[in-house]
């Protein structure tokens, strides 16, 4: 099944200039499905993950408008769900 | 984004890489004229670590830039910037066993001119990594993050950073380290094992004064003609070592504040050296508002504000611990960068000095390299 992928534009260099990545594949939860986008955009994995496999703490992963933060990369999917990734309000 | 400038060097320019809380600028500066300012690169990226290569005879430029949201990495340039590789996989990252995430990269060093494919980085956590093959891949050093006294070794107010590595100019095995808040460290394997080494450095914030391990040591340098020889800025504490760094002497004679960050040795001279004090812990701004580099020609026992050319009124300055830099000409150059974003320069050792750029974002570090 598709998922869309809304890539920020600070990223875009590692999503071949696209602002949006579909990826077709089954994925039960939001860690599966990013991983099917690290096989298309292997350059995003490092910029969103730690070593930990975390969520980097200022980068927000929104699944279908709800933050993923808190129930974890486990969090289950619906088909078509667009998943945005972008940098949390923070700074200096 | 912003319009980045680049620069042209040449043989006989001197190349000044400026890290800042913004991104890097590179300076080209010759003989009689101003300084061409290139950059900035990496904008909005903290870049505290910056090197460059000469030893494969085109220079080669490394940056650690971090973004606070999307983390560190290494790159690497061989056009004085105007390229920079972007690899796609976080070249520096702790295995995932170690539990650890990268926080920062603290410092780059290539290593010596026998190990062409060699370099050291440190970084935050305090850890150090080392290439053999050219900066391609990264692997934790071992021996040092398996230490007993490690989980020991708190973090200072830049995080728990390893922001100094020496390689030993002549014993090719030995590499000394300095970690805000774990002290010194030593390896004679190439980095197998390690052990303190802080003999007569104080600790003024833990109850034991002279631990172990365990000091805040902001910067440390050895002089490549004598390596035996080697000065320290402490946090509070000003010393000279004469034994490669196995006990250190307090040196503090005549300065407003044995507290400071910035320290850089003569690229000959090993009796000279510059600081730039600074007022408190508190503080940490220059004494009375005067922006003073000191220097000592005898190897510490006194030492002479240098103020030609710089603001003694209202100088309210920080000069950070990779932000003092000389390079190698005859007479040396020496120069410094601000946290208010001012870059200072030097062509006669600290006689005089003029500003090189000022309005940059909080210079953190400046690395200076005497082009050939």
């Amino acid at each position: 099944m598709p998922f869309v992928f809304v890539i920020p534009g600070a990223l875009q260099a590692h999503s071949g200039g696209r602002s949006e990545v579909r990826v077709d594949g089954d994925a039960a939860t939001v860690d599966a499905a990013l991983t099917l986008l690290w096989r298309e955009c292997p350059g995003l994995r490092d910029r969103v993950l730690t070593e930990r496999h975390e969520i980097r703490p200022h980068v927000n992963v929104f699944v279908d408008g709800t933050n993923v933060r808190a129930a974890g990369l486990a969090a289950p999917l619906r088909n078509h769900a667009e998943i945005i990734i972008v940098p949390a309000v923070s700074g200096g | 984004m912003p319009n980045i400038r680049h620069v042209d060097p040449r043989g006989g320019d001197v190349l000044l890489m400026v890290g800042t809380m913004k991104g890097a600028f590179v300076l080209c500066g010759r003989e009689g004229g101003a300084w061409d300012v290139g950059g900035p690169y990496f904008p909005g990226h903290a870049v505290y670590a910056l090197a460059c290569d000469t030893r494969r005879g085109q220079p080669r430029l490394w940056a650690g830039p971090n973004s606070m949201h999307w983390g560190g990495l290494l790159r690497r340039s061989d056009d004085f910037g105007r390229t920079w590789t972007d690899p796609e996989e976080a070249n520096v990252k702790f295995p995932e066993a170690t539990g650890a995430t990268l926080k920062q990269i603290w410092q780059i060093v290539p290593g010596r001119s026998s190990e062409p494919e060699t370099l050291y980085c440190g970084v935050e956590p305090a850890a150090v990594f080392v290439s053999r093959d050219g900066g391609d891949t990264w692997r934790l050093n071992d021996g040092l993050w398996s230490h007993p006294q490690r989980p020991r070794w708190e973090p200072g107010g830049g995080g728990l950073c390893l922001h100094t590595l020496l390689l030993d100019p002549q014993d090719p095995g030995r590499i000394r380290v300095a970690i805000s808040t774990g002290g010194m460290y030593v390896t004679e394997d190439g980095g197998e094992s390690w052990r303190p080494s802080n003999t007569g450095v104080r600790a003024d914030f833990l109850p034991d004064k002279y631990p172990e391990f365990g000091q805040c040591v902001h910067k440390v340098v050895q002089s490549r003609q004598q390596p035996d020889r080697m000065f320290l800025q402490n946090h509070w504490g000003l010393y000279r070592s004469d034994d490669r760094g196995e006990t250190w002497q307090d040196i503090a004679n005549g300065v407003p504040s044995d507290f400071g960050f910035g320290l850089a040795i003569h690229p000959r001279q090993a009796d000279c050296a510059w600081i730039v004090p600074l007022e408190s812990d508190e503080f940490r701004c220059t004494p009375e508002g005067r922006l003073r580099v000191y220097r000592t020609r005898d190897a510490g026992a006194s030492w002479e504000p240098l103020t030609n050319g710089l603001p003694q009124e209202g100088a309210y300055e920080t000069v950070l611990r990779d932000a003092l830099a000389a390079d190698t000409r005859d007479p040396a150059g020496v120069y410094f960068g601000t946290r208010s974003g001012k870059v200072f320069v030097s062509r006669d050792e600290g006689d005089s000095w003029s500003p090189a750029v000022d309005g940059l974002p909080p210079v953190i570090a400046v690395k200076a390299v005497a082009l050939a």
